[in-house]
């Protein structure tokens, strides 16, 4: 289980998150909600480990373990996955061999045999079958000349094979016509288990629909200031930020 | 096991970290006394058995050479060498030639398993008899020092009417053929290393193909320097007769020491009419230690000249070592229709300095080129790209396309571009791109949230970077040259 206790965090000494509390307990899927600028992609980075970031004052635990002291290969290998909000291209590397070197950089840091090229190559074209990708995709180079909604499909075919343990999704949704959203939905919920929980940030309440979740946080300048269940989303979704924001202020 | 996964194997388990190839082997040495003058020329040619014409071709260069200046227009920085201050000739005391693997010196041996010779090619390298070893598709004349210690598959190609040999003896068995093509390419005063390199070149190797033959392997050379403060002064002359094709590989380690060494050697193509030659090298010399301190000064001059109608003349090379590089594999593009091409991954760390890059001269109507050149600097690094591309007057409808790229890692070193281009005929087009991009941060951090250590990272992106240089190496240099980036960019990040 995710438990971050009183985290704040700045870049280039501006505070950006100021004392976060929540706790996303195992096989639940919670919910991050708030304005621009409220600091949500800064709790994706944080929690993943981005340099650019200092942590100011609190903790984050992940199975007990001290995340924050963690490399971001080691979050990576303790399950943490990101799905980035605006996914990096990296020309001339194959998104499979990607894949695969990042799959068995987890797999050697578990002690598990890493898989070949043949078996991998078997897992990925399975689960791009599953997720409805063509499978052409695996041979291109990483995110380079993509779609904006390639990326994003990219970056759950990526969370299906990585089989991480907790899932940030930073705003996987914006940009994406609603096939692509469910998509991404059933990419989430297909991991959904006694084992996973997931972060999902996003603006909308739409993404929401098929992605439904245990808990709904608000976030509002680098504050959690409302939880809720399912509801909370659709509220917000009728009466925007802007009451939050005056109780705020 | 086959030869080649065999190579893999011992590849993978030498490039995991640093430079492992710092070792030294204790074979008893027959040294020259330091220093160069005529005297020392003419024990070079008497050792190698020379006849009096290539005697008087050394002591004509050496005459060149005396009157010549170092060149200073390179953007590498060195204290000045000391000429007479090496030795210029240094050969493994002779044996008779071993029975069995049991017979070699163990030393040797040891040197060929740590190189990553697979054991079947080391016993044929050590001398013993070819025809009691089971075949494999790839030929090796190992250079150890300035003597070829053993040439490999000798029966396969003979049948085949290839020459592949030591430069030395193919001055004695085929004095014609050398006589007819050395420095026909780089002339003996063609440039003050070239010229050093004429006057006391001590071994290298002969490739001869004759019209019509496919080369039936690729050809292979381990060059390696050994000798405390020797000179290596290797001499290459590859001819490739009409219809013929060959591809050769030149793989090049030497100890770690802290002397700076110098290597000035000179390589030849010829390709007739409609010919193919194909040469591949991955340089890994030693680059000095993290601070500067020793390293090889590689001063070496490439050359091919494609003379024959829809000839073809193909570079390929990765250079990771040596602390200074200044080399320009170079392809004057004499006949119709004939192709050039320069492939090149430059990789520069800590105090390494490099300009390297290349020469195309067309001179033959409708000639073609291709240069790719991608350069990686890392550290406190010099890398520069000089090329030059010049259509003389005759070149109706030449074309060149020119891509540079220069990667940057870390904000303390420094990749420059110095593109020559000179047209003097108007039907002829030619085309440069150049990028420079630096290794993003964003790129690293995607890559270890997906659970990469860093090293592994900078690897994947850099070898993402040189994929379309990488990809025209054959497929056992490709590995040995992907393991070799990441090895050469070690703790460049962070």
């Amino acid at each position: 289980m995710l438990d971050i206790r009183g985290l704040a965090a700045s870049i280039a000494d501006k505070p950006i998150l100021n004392g976060i509390d929540l706790v996303v307990p195992d096989g639940e899927v919670h919910a991050v909600m708030g304005p621009n600028g409220a600091g949500k992609s800064t709790l994706g980075y944080v929690l993943s480990g981005r340099e650019d970031y200092l942590v100011t004052a609190g903790t984050a635990t992940f199975g007990g373990a001290d995340l924050l002291a963690m490399e971001p290969e080691q979050r990576a290998a303790a399950g943490v996955f990101l799905a980035f909000q605006a996914p990096v291209e990296l020309p001339g590397v194959n998104n499979a061999n990607f894949l695969r070197t990042a799959l068995n950089a987890i797999r050697r840091a578990h002690g598990e045999p890493e898989l070949d090229a043949v078996q991998f190559l078997k897992l990925a074209r399975a689960e791009s079958k599953r997720l409805s990708m063509p499978e052409d995709m695996l041979k291109r180079n990483v995110n380079v000349g993509f779609s904006g909604g390639e990326k994003k499909r990219n970056e759950v075919l990526q969370m299906a094979i990585l089989r991480p343990k907790l899932a940030i999704l930073d705003e996987t949704d914006s940009g994406l016509d609603i096939d692509a959203l469910k998509i991404v939905a059933d990419g989430v919920n297909a991991l959904r288990g006694p084992a996973f929980s997931a972060l999902v940030i996003t603006h909308h309440q739409r993404l929401l629909d098929y992605l439904v979740p245990n808990r709904v946080h608000v976030l509002l300048n680098g504050r959690i200031v409302r939880s809720g269940g399912p509801d909370l989303a659709r509220d917000l979704e009728k009466s925007g930020y802007a009451e939050l924001i005056a109780e705020a202020a | 096991m086959a030869a080649v996964t065999e190579t893999l194997d011992t590849v993978q388990s030498v490039t995991q970290s640093g430079y492992k190839w710092g070792f030294e082997t204790k074979i008893e040495m027959d040294f020259a006394p330091k220093g160069l003058n005529e005297d020392i020329i003419r024990l070079i040619s008497a050792r190698k058995e020379e006849p009096a014409w290539m005697l008087d071709w050394r002591l004509k260069a050496y005459a060149a050479w005396l009157k010549m200046e170092e060149p200073d227009w390179a953007r590498v920085d060195h204290p000045p060498i000391d000429y007479q201050d090496l030795h210029y000739y240094a050969a493994p005391k002779k044996k008779p030639g071993p029975k069995s693997l049991d017979e070699v010196d163990p030393e040797l041996l040891k040197m060929y398993e740590k190189l990553g010779i697979p054991l079947k090619e080391r016993a044929i390298l050590a001398g013993v008899d070819p025809d009691t070893v089971e075949n494999t598709q790839i030929a090796v004349d190992a250079v150890f020092d300035s003597v070829s210690v053993a040439t490999t598959f000798q029966a396969t190609l003979r049948k085949a009417g290839v020459i592949f040999c030591p430069i030395s003896e193919a001055v004695r068995e085929h004095p014609d053929l050398v006589r007819q093509y050395i420095g026909t390419v780089v002339p003996v005063a063609d440039n003050y290393f070239a010229a050093l390199n004429s006057a006391v070149f001590t071994d290298g190797s002969f490739v001869f193909i004759p019209k019509g033959v496919r080369c039936p392997m690729e050809l292979s050379t381990y060059f390696r320097i050994n000798a405390r403060n020797t000179g290596q002064f290797e001499r290459t002359l590859i001819i490739a007769e009409a219809g013929s094709h060959v591809s050769y590989l030149e793989g090049c380690t030497a100890p770690q020491r802290d002397e700076n060494q110098l290597h000035a050697a000179v390589v030849e193509l010829v390709a007739m009419d409609d010919a193919r030659i194909k040469y591949s090298t991955v340089q890994n010399w030693y680059p000095g230690d993290a601070n500067g301190k020793g390293g090889i000064y590689n001063f070496v001059t490439k050359r091919g000249a494609c003379r024959g109608a829809r000839s073809q003349i193909s570079w390929t090379q990765v250079e990771t070592g040596s602390a200074i590089t200044w080399k320009y594999p170079s392809c004057v593009l004499l006949g119709e229709d004939s192709v050039g091409e320069f492939y090149s991954v430059a990789v520069t760390n800590n105090h390494q300095q490099a300009d390297t890059g290349t020469k195309m001269i067309h001179i033959g109507k409708g000639s073609r080129s291709t240069i790719i050149a991608k350069g990686i600097s890392a550290g406190q690094s010099s890398n520069t790209y000089r090329g030059l591309v010049r259509m003389l007057p005759g070149a109706t409808n030449a074309r060149n396309f020119t891509q540079c790229d220069s990667l940057l890692i870390g904000d303390r070193c420094g990749a420059h571009t110095v593109p020559y281009i000179e047209s003097r005929n108007p039907t002829a087009k030619v085309e440069h791109e150049a990028t420079t991009s630096k290794l993003a941060d964003d790129q690293l951090f995607y890559c270890r949230q997906r659970g990469l250590s860093e090293e592994d990272a900078v690897s994947l992106l850099v070898n993402g970077f040189c994929k379309d240089v990488l990809k025209q190496l054959p497929m056992e240099f490709a590995v040995e040259a992907q393991k070799l980036l990441a090895v050469s960019l070690e703790g460049s990040v962070g």
